[in-house]
């Protein structure tokens, strides 16, 4: 089993104070990096490590910090996502409340590494304890000297702010987080130009997810072989996955990439919840698609994932038993999609809203012969036509839920009332 | 005046007093209570910008308050994971009857606001609630009931 990485500090008593993470070995890699090592040479390790974004797209972060201009004349800056709002995820909270140096140390090497003098912490606006620790974390660093003006006596220079969010899903889009730093509506922008070339105040911006940066001074201090002979070929690392719903034991669960829902759901989060049958899983949060229990031996990770038909996402683990009425599940999906569209894309602002009235009215009882089909022809309608992947995660959970359990639509529609 | 939302962004030029709106808005809120077109006028004012900006921003997010709210907001969230294990239905018919109101409305004595709200990332300790900035857990009636009662005399 894989020894403790990003949860090692987890239990430390006030490891959320600077000392006592400088006293568990903190800090360290920071000192590395910016003593030891050029920019491009992290960029160059964090290549090698294969580490890939923690916030639900997996794109190879090394990469990312690569495709930023190297000009040392222009002002770049670096977006701490940490707006985790993707239902049945909670590690990003967990992370920071219990060990925001662990983060911070990350972002400042991260910041080193493209060469971005500013930092941005755009905080969730429902995480209060995230929020006094970031702010209580990054004044500590300021004392300390790891922050400032020519951290550990270099040429290196890093402002942070700490930034909160006003509640809205959206915003852990990339380009609608940016737009909400600049004060505007959380709005996604199109892509390209990319953030790296046109981002925050239309200047280069990294936009980096919690995980993935508690991620970096581990890689920096233990090397990139050691953090990619971890997990699987395109899925190195360890992983936090939250496990929630019917099983004994939620909770975040730090393991190798590449792990089995199995072993994850019955080998650590205890089982099925007072010993009743699993009926559906979803892999990483509400906007991956369902698996049911043939798919329990698939590996979770970003490359074999899909090759069930799913998706890693944030590696959110939602649980759901025999006694779960899928209509009723996927009607609350649909509910916190139709909230949290941010109207800008039609297809995604209305189809969530009919959505959620055709499995209302099937759960009341209602339903209509052709409900089925409407709702597949819904999808259609939304799926590829948005400027955010959050179209295609609508419709997610509706489209594969109807591919495993259409019967059970049909029997609501027919019999006005749940199989279960 | 807020002042502590002008200074904290760093000068960038123009772009810099529309991104302290946030926080701006935020200060609003706190002095005049929620959001009306005094308070958004007053932000227009402040960071000299027009009302129509401070509208299109307060307007999108769903933590600023367009309307009166109660002494204690509590939002139960009622995600997936919260109906799943049983929770969110029942916490929040037991609120409605217990504080006499629909969701989305205040007490008569403007002690309390009920609302749902979606995640809070609390799956693994659902059913979960909020109210004004403390998170409760692992919520059982009999704990609410009691929440409620300590708030009430207080």
């Amino acid at each position: 089993m894989l020894e403790k990485v990003l949860l090692k500090n987890v239990g430390v008593r006030y490891v959320e104070r600077i000392g006592v993470y400088i006293a568990h070995g903190g800090y360290q890699a920071v000192r590395k990096a910016l003593l030891e090592l050029e920019p491009q040479e992290v960029i160059e390790m964090v290549k090698k490590s294969g580490l890939r974004g923690r916030g639900g797209a997996g794109f190879p972060t090394g990469l990312k910090w690569d495709f930023m201009p190297k000009d040392p004349n222009l002002t770049k800056y670096l977006c701490i996502n940490f707006d985790e709002g993707e239902t049945g995820t909670f590690k990003d909270r967990y992370l920071v409340e219990e060990d925001p140096h662990q983060v911070l140390e990350g972002a400042i090497i991260a910041a080193y590494a493209v060469g971005a003098s500013k930092a941005y912490i755009y905080t969730r606006g429902e995480f209060p304890l995230g929020l006094k620790r970031w702010i209580k974390a990054v004044a500590e660093a300021y004392g300390r000297g790891f922050l400032g003006e020519n951290i550990l006596g270099t040429d290196f220079s890093l402002d942070v702010y700490v930034h909160s969010g006003a509640g809205a899903y959206i915003c852990g889009e990339e380009t609608a987080l940016m737009n909400s730093l600049e004060g505007k509506r959380g709005e996604p922008r199109i892509k390209p130009p990319f953030p790296t070339q046109v981002g925050l105040f239309g200047q280069p911006t990294i936009i980096n997810n919690v995980e993935t940066l508690a991620c970096v001074p581990h890689i920096i201090l233990r090397g990139p072989e050691w953090f990619a002979s971890i997990g699987t070929e395109e899925s190195t690392g360890p992983k936090l996955f939250s496990v929630s719903g019917h099983v004994e034991k939620p909770g975040n669960y730090e393991l190798p990439m590449g792990t089995p829902l199995r072993e994850i759901i019955y080998g650590h989060a205890g089982g099925i919840k007072d010993g009743r049958k699993l009926k559906a899983i979803l892999p990483g949060g509400v906007s991956t698609p369902m698996l049911t229990p043939e798919h329990l031996d698939v590996p979770m990770a970003f490359e074999t994932l899909p090759k069930v038909g799913s998706m890693l996402g944030t590696g959110a683990v939602i649980v759901m038993d025999e006694s779960t009425c899928i209509v009723n599940a996927v009607l609350h999906m649909a509910r916190f999609f139709a909230h949290e569209s941010c109207s800008k894309c039609v297809p995604c602002r209305v189809g969530t809203h009919v959505m959620t009235k055709i499995l209302q009215r099937i759960e009341n009882g209602e339903g209509r012969e052709g409900d089925v089909d409407q709702l597949l022809d819904l999808c259609n309608s939304i799926r590829g036509k948005t400027f955010c992947p959050m179209g295609d995660a609508t419709t997610n959970p509706l489209a594969s839920s109807i591919q495993y359990f259409r019967e059970e639509y049909e029997y609501h529609i027919r019999e006005k009332r749940c199989m279960v | 005046m807020l002042p502590q939302a002008l200074d904290k962004e760093p000068q960038v030029g123009d772009l810099t007093r529309r991104s302290a709106l946030l926080d701006a808005l935020y200060a609003a809120q706190k002095r005049y209570g929620y959001l009306d077109e005094e308070a958004l006028r007053h932000v227009a004012e402040q960071l000299s910008l027009p009302l129509k900006d401070i509208y299109s921003t307060a307007s999108f997010y769903s933590l600023y308050r367009t309307k009166p709210t109660g002494q204690y907001l509590i939002q139960v969230c009622e995600g997936l994971v919260c109906s799943l294990r049983g929770g969110a239905e029942r916490l929040v018919d037991y609120l409605r009857e217990k504080l006499g109101i629909e969701v989305g409305e205040t007490t008569p004595d403007g002690k309390f606001t009920l609302e749902t709200v979606q995640c809070l990332a609390a799956c693994d300790s659902s059913p979960a609630m909020r109210i004004n900035d403390e998170l409760y857990e692992n919520l059982t009636l009999k704990e609410v009931d009691a929440i409620i009662e300590m708030l009430a005399g207080g």
